[in-house]
């Protein structure tokens, strides 16, 4: 413990954006806790289970977000599949919930899944074994989005694909996956994905309580990613991925295998963007195919460029800002939405190349320009 | 322009003594040979200067030694034995050989310290640069380099705010952190001031005590200040081979340069 707290203050030292989105992060825990859990519900401080479970999806946003910056803001690779790893870490957990239904599906068939018995299924598939343990679930959350991004990037980075066509590949990548997990017979659900939970570790997902739990894991699974990725950037390989960002042949006349630091990165990446889907899908209660949709994987590109790519708390703050703008305008005025999620993208793109974060200290470097201006204004008049 | 009749200046390889044997290497991108049966032969600690007109095969020759170009034909030979065509460009960089690029290339977002440090000789692998930590050997030696390339108080500053001539010693600064056996110099002093092109000088010449150098330059001024051996590439192969007093006398070279509608002056 001793020698804990100090690493930590060594991974924010430089970074006063991030020290404030700790202080933001742990106080929201604070906050949705006590009044939730202790202001009664008849006070107007009180906050309703259901906005704890939003703003614990906004935060598995979050993670996916910080995901993609380490990708793309630090390692310069414009990933538009970022979703497909979301997704499948999504099904890891969904498979694992399914199986705790247990007997207790519309059809009650003691083995398998509702799905399963409409769609004539005589045996559980070889791969839904060892679902029914929460373990072995996690591990697949971890592995299944890891071993996909590294067949994917050890291909694509060995073969030197760069730039835009990578870009467009990933993109083909998380569309495959769409189409292959909308077919019935791929066995996770077909076009109505998997839904229906009802338990996880025994403990019942509609309840009060449990839904807390899950806000808080979401926060803390934040926060320790937030600081894994600060962990990743501040290392000396850190330096490089910027390194490989900026000048790839210089890096690789340095004598650096530059296609293995990619593919650590992006199975990094890919790994979070899993965490955060498993902890997305208890929340939400469902996963389905739409998931993989390309559509999802760009707008996670928005949340980032809005925030400020380069900065993981940036990238941080586009996910909730960009979903709660989409929570109120697909509530109040649905059909403009896109519109607005394109105008955005347009105008970030245009006004601000450095997102909210960027604008923000352009802002405080003028102020601090124009007031040290005037201070040697003050000594030359003197 | 008359036809040339290029002969062929005979590479002697002598175990031993070489670090770097090109032998009858040629390439060609869609037809055009830009390396033509290329032998040429660097001994251990030399200077070398090559020249060349435009389009002479100066810079392609670097790509295929470091690996970003494989040679349709011939061998390079790196020290006595290993043969540089079959690896990759990774490899060979950890082989000892180090490449300045002709347009200054360093990292524009990292300090010119970070740069250093990046480039510092060892620690390829991915997981010990997850947990590296500076040693304090480290440090002095990137401190070294900095007052080499007189850099000493600009170590916070981003690479890319550098002058055009600071970053092109930054990026030597790197080779010589990276401590290789051969250094491969593109145009070190394009965009230089007299007064760096001259420090310039001093450096390689300085580095060519320990190391083996091999500088592609334009500037005549400049390669007649290093007082070393020098090799004329024209189409790709060697044209001549001497002092630069005797290259410049050669009638061949004459004809070539002027041919070109330039003055070897």
């Amino acid at each position: 413990m001793m020698k804990y707290k100090p690493f930590i203050f060594r991974l924010l030292e430089t970074d006063q954006g991030g020290r404030y989105f700790m202080s933001i992060l742990l106080a929201l825990i604070v906050l949705v806790l006590v009044c939730n859990l202790v202001v009664p519900e008849s006070s107007s401080f009180h906050i309703p289970t259901y906005a704890v479970t939003l703003i614990g999806k906004y935060l598995t946003y979050a993670l996916l977000a910080i995901s993609l910056d380490l990708v793309w803001g630090y390692l310069g690779i414009l990933s538009l599949g970022h979703g497909a790893f979301f997704g499948l870490g999504g099904y890891a957990m969904g498979m694992y919930l399914m199986r705790q239904i247990g007997d207790r599906g519309v059809y009650g068939h003691p083995v398998l899944p509702d799905f399963m018995v409409f769609l004539d299924y005589e045996v559980l598939p070889w791969f839904w074994y060892g679902f029914d343990h929460f373990w072995f679930a996690v591990l697949m959350v971890l592995l299944v989005p890891g071993m996909l991004a590294f067949v994917f990037g050890w291909l694509a980075f060995r073969s030197r694909v760069t730039g835009v066509y990578l870009s467009i590949i990933t993109q083909a990548l998380t569309y495959a996956l769409m189409l292959a997990f909308f077919q019935n017979n791929l066995g996770f659900g077909g076009n109505n994905g998997l839904t229906d939970f009802k338990d996880i570790l025994g403990f019942d997902l509609r309840s009060d309580k449990t839904r807390v739990a899950l806000f808080v894991c979401s926060a803390l699974a934040l926060l320790l990613g937030y600081l894994a990725c600060r962990f990743i950037v501040l290392s000396r390989l850190g330096s490089l991925i910027m390194a490989i960002r900026d000048s790839e042949g210089r890096v690789r006349a340095l004598g650096y295998r530059d296609e293995y630091y990619k593919l650590f990165v992006f199975v990094v990446a890919a790994m979070l963007a899993g965490i955060a889907g498993a902890l997305y899908v208890p929340q939400v209660g469902i996963i389905n195919p739409g998931e993989f949709s390309p559509i999802n994987s760009i707008e996670m590109v928005i949340w980032v460029a809005m925030g400020g790519r380069g900065t993981l708390y940036g990238a941080a703050l586009g996910a909730v800002a960009v979903n709660f703008a989409k929570t109120y305008f697909t509530a109040v005025a649905p059909e403009v939405w896109l519109f607005i999620l394109g105008g955005l993208f347009v105008g970030v793109t245009l006004f601000l190349p450095r997102g909210i974060v960027g604008a923000v200290q352009n802002i405080r470097g003028m102020y601090r320009n124009s007031s040290e201006a005037g201070i040697s204004q003050e000594a030359a008049r003197k | 322009m008359s036809n040339l009749n290029v002969t062929e200046y005979p590479a002697i390889h002598v175990p031993g003594e070489s670090i770097l044997y090109l032998d009858g290497v040629s390439v060609s991108f869609d037809g055009f040979k830009a390396i033509d049966n290329l032998s040429l032969y660097i001994k251990k600690n030399e200077l070398r200067c090559i020249i060349g007109p435009n389009g002479a095969g100066k810079t392609t020759m670097m790509d295929i030694i470091t690996g970003k170009t494989r040679p349709d034909a011939g061998r390079v030979i790196f020290g006595d034995m290993t043969d540089l065509t079959s690896m990759s460009e990774a490899e060979i960089a950890n082989m000892g050989i180090g490449r300045k690029f002709q347009k200054p290339t360093v990292f524009e977002n990292h300090t010119v310290y970070d740069n250093l440090k990046l480039a510092l000789k060892g620690r390829r692998r991915v997981f010990e640069n997850l947990f590296f930590k500076l040693s304090c050997e480290d440090d002095d030696r990137i401190r070294d380099v900095l007052k080499t390339i007189a850099l000493q108080n600009h170590e916070c500053l981003e690479a890319g705010k550098l002058s055009h001539g600071q970053k092109q010693w930054l990026e030597i600064g790197m080779l010589l952190v990276q401590d290789p056996k051969l250094l491969l110099v593109d145009e070190p002093v394009a965009g230089m001031t007299r007064q760096e092109t001259e420090l310039t000088a001093e450096l390689l010449t300085w580095l060519a005590e320990k190391h083996s150098v091999v500088v592609v330059e334009h500037d005549m001024e400049f390669v007649r200040s290093l007082a070393t051996r020098v090799t004329v590439l024209h189409q790709g192969s060697v044209l001549a081979e001497g002092s630069i007093e005797s290259v410049q006398e050669n009638p061949r070279v004459v004809e070539v340069y002027l041919g070109e509608g330039q003055y070897l002056t």
